[in-house]
């Protein structure tokens, strides 16, 4: 073989390689596109029924006649029956208050917690730390029936402060421990220098650690958030009346009546119950997923 | 400004291993001492003990005429500048370098005064509203000096600064350190694994090995007079050859180094005596690269002619290290670029015995 042809060849033979892996990533995208659709058709399915059913009324939903899936004649009565019901107002204004409440307190706890495991190295620190990550295994519904008995003896059954009280519990752990592999990250000559500096711990937490560590806090506030504005066991356990009730347990306990399901107004209420969720995390997704990396590949 | 002082200093970790074994050390006001060794060798645990971020096991720490083993970091008076910089990712150059100054409570023009002041000296003026990761490498250093020098403290402490920059910026850096030591004079404790660092800086050069200082003394002093075979070794770039020999008896009454049966190197006159008493026995003859060169014909006294067997050969354009076996030990040369050697080749060099070293096999001194 003359030396033009041979080049040709390997000309040809890298060509085809090149194609090979052009027709591999082609394939590669296909699979994660279709993977990816069917994952949002599961997931957007039920919001989406959601959404179609709060708009209808409630003689449209007992049609039985007609497509489920879509909205004849669209209507807001269910939202405005919501918005001015006094009842669903209670429990949305606890919901709030009990979820700020939650998360100032699970967050000053947290930090502060895992400042101190992550950064002052005293004698057992290390084996707290662990501790602190096994409490969070623990399930709520395991705790339920003795936190029963504690918040009898305190005397807060259907006080909805109780929920302030316990919230934390399931908040704390898991935050600390994100807030413990984000300190870790940040650079041991970090607070050396602030002390150099002249800098005491309390300075270097505030000043340095917060606002360094702005992307883990916000993750942990969020977590927080979820875990006090979703929770459904406690609430159910312990208030049984509308006046302390929140939302969760609320929408359930006041929306149906009996063998009474008003579908219309569950779904609406449902919406409304999500918005302040879906709001926090469409602002904040960036900080919450380089918080929780941070903190995985860390400690 | 402020004299350090280190006396029995003692760094014992849990489990007894020992980092630091009783050092002392006197660094006078103004002085700007290096210490440098190996990794692992106690320096950087003696600079944290003095910074006040160890505890100190055993032993006084002074500074500036008190005893500081138990004052905390930020009341010695002392700034110190880390390996990665160690700057505050979310502030400016400008709060960097103020925010010593505002925990102490200083008033807003004075800060600006003294930050103004350090960027001027370290050509950093137009950074000041930058953040840190919008700056370079050497940069950044120039900004953790910059944080040191505002404070205007009694020591300055350098813990290994020069390490994470490249080759290019870490030489352009070490002359820029010089010249603000030279601008500010505040006595400077600098930590180094490298010793051409060590060199060019220092006033005194402090060597360390196994937590003990091996040898204190000027840069002129450790490269031409070490102590010990480690200081030997270590300061000198590239390191010096240690070859196995015995002093045996010369011609004309003199002694000789006799290494193989064919290399037998006259001693100087002026070191038979310090040599005699070590006659008949089994030594380590140091001679460093760049006392080993090409043969002149023109010789001076005591330049003594050797011809080994060339094994490799490096140029590196302003000179050529050859390497050689002598006996199975390893040998450089550090020779003329237009010297012709070819591996396989025997070459003809100069050992420039007015700088050799003799030292014992067994303790390493240098005799």
């Amino acid at each position: 073989m003359s030396a033009t042809t041979m080049e040709a060849a390997k000309r040809a033979a890298a060509h085809s390689h090149k194609s090979s892996l052009h027709r591999q990533r082609m394939w590669a995208l296909w699979g994660s596109y279709i993977a990816l659709g069917v994952f949002v058709v599961i997931f957007l399915v039920p919001p989406f029924y959601t959404l179609m059913t709060s708009l209808k009324s409630s003689a449209e939903i007992s049609a039985q006649s007609g497509n489920p899936w879509i909205v004849r004649s669209p209507t807001l009565e269910n939202f405005w029956y919501l918005i001015t019901y006094p009842n669903f107002q209670t429990f949305y204004f606890n919901s709030v208050v009990v979820t700020l409440l939650t998360v100032v307190i699970s967050m000053v706890i947290s930090v502060m917690a895992a400042f101190s495991l992550a950064r002052m190295g005293f004698w057992g620190s290390q084996t707290l730390s662990t501790s602190v990550f096994l409490t969070y295994l623990i399930p709520p519904s395991l705790l339920f029936i003795p936190l029963f008995q504690i918040v009898g003896a305190i005397g807060m059954i259907n006080n909805v402060w109780c929920l302030i009280l316990l919230y934390p519990t399931l908040a704390v752990p898991f935050c600390t421990w994100i807030m413990i592999g984000y300190f870790s990250s940040i650079p041991k000559e970090l607070d050396e220098a602030a002390l150099i500096d002249g800098a005491g711990y309390v300075q270097i937490l505030v000043k340095i650690f917060i606002p360094v560590a702005m992307p883990g806090i916000i993750a942990a506030t969020i977590f927080a958030f979820t875990v006090s504005w979703g929770a459904f066991l406690y609430p159910l356990a312990y208030l049984y009346t509308s006046n302390q009730m929140v939302l969760t347990v609320g929408i359930i306990s006041d929306l149906i009546r009996g063998d009474v399901f008003q579908w219309g107004k569950i779904m609406a209420a449902c919406l409304l119950a999500s918005l302040p969720p879906i709001v926090i995390y469409a602002f904040l997704m960036d900080y919450y997923v380089a918080g929780l990396t941070a903190g995985a590949t860390k400690g | 400004m402020a004299e350090v002082s280190c006396r029995k200093v003692v760094k014992e970790y849990e489990g007894g291993v020992q980092a630091v074994k009783g050092i002392d050390l006197e660094i006078s006001d103004h002085e700007f001492v290096v210490l440098v060794g190996p990794s692992g060798c106690g320096k950087s645990t003696t600079l944290r003990m003095i910074a006040g971020l160890e505890e100190i096991s055993g032993g006084e720490i002074w500074i500036g005429g008190d005893v500081v083993n138990d004052v905390p970091p930020r009341d010695r008076d002392i700034a110190m500048v880390f390996q990665n910089y160690a700057l505050y990712p979310h502030m400016s150059v400008f709060d960097n370098m103020a925010f010593g100054l505002k925990l102490r409570k200083f008033p807003k023009d004075e800060i600006k005064r003294r930050v103004d002041e350090a960027a001027r000296i370290l050509d950093i003026g137009p950074l000041l509203e930058r953040k840190p990761r919008a700056l370079s490498g050497g940069q950044r250093q120039r900004v953790a000096m910059g944080r040191a020098i505002v404070r205007n403290p009694k020591v300055f402490l350098f813990d290994e600064p020069l390490s994470n920059l490249d080759a290019k910026l870490r030489v352009q850096m070490r002359t820029e350190i010089k010249k603000v030591h030279q601008t500010v004079k505040t006595t400077t404790i600098y930590v180094t694994h490298d010793q051409i660092e060590a060199m060019t800086l220092a006033d005194r050069v402090v060597v360390m090995n196994h937590g003990v200082i091996e040898q204190v003394g000027s840069p002129h002093d450790v490269y031409h007079h070490p102590k010990t075979r480690f200081v030997a070794g270590f300061i000198g770039s590239p390191a010096m050859n240690f070859i196995p020999c015995r002093v045996t008896d010369g011609t004309n009454g003199g002694l000789a180094i006799k290494v193989t049966d064919q290399i037998v190197l006259p001693v100087p006159p002026q070191r038979m005596d310090r040599y005699g008493k070590y006659k008949g026995r089994e030594m380590v003859l140091g001679l460093r690269p760049e006392h080993l060169f090409e043969y002149h014909e023109q010789g001076k006294p005591n330049w003594s002619r050797v011809d080994l067997l060339t094994d490799v050969v490096e140029p590196m354009g302003m000179e050529t290290m050859v390497h050689f076996f002598v006996e199975g030990t390893p040998v450089c040369a550090r020779v003329d670029p237009s010297t012709h050697a070819e591996p396989g080749e025997m070459l003809p060099l100069t050992a420039d015995l007015n700088q050799m070293h003799l030292m014992e096999k067994d303790s390493g001194v240098v005799v």
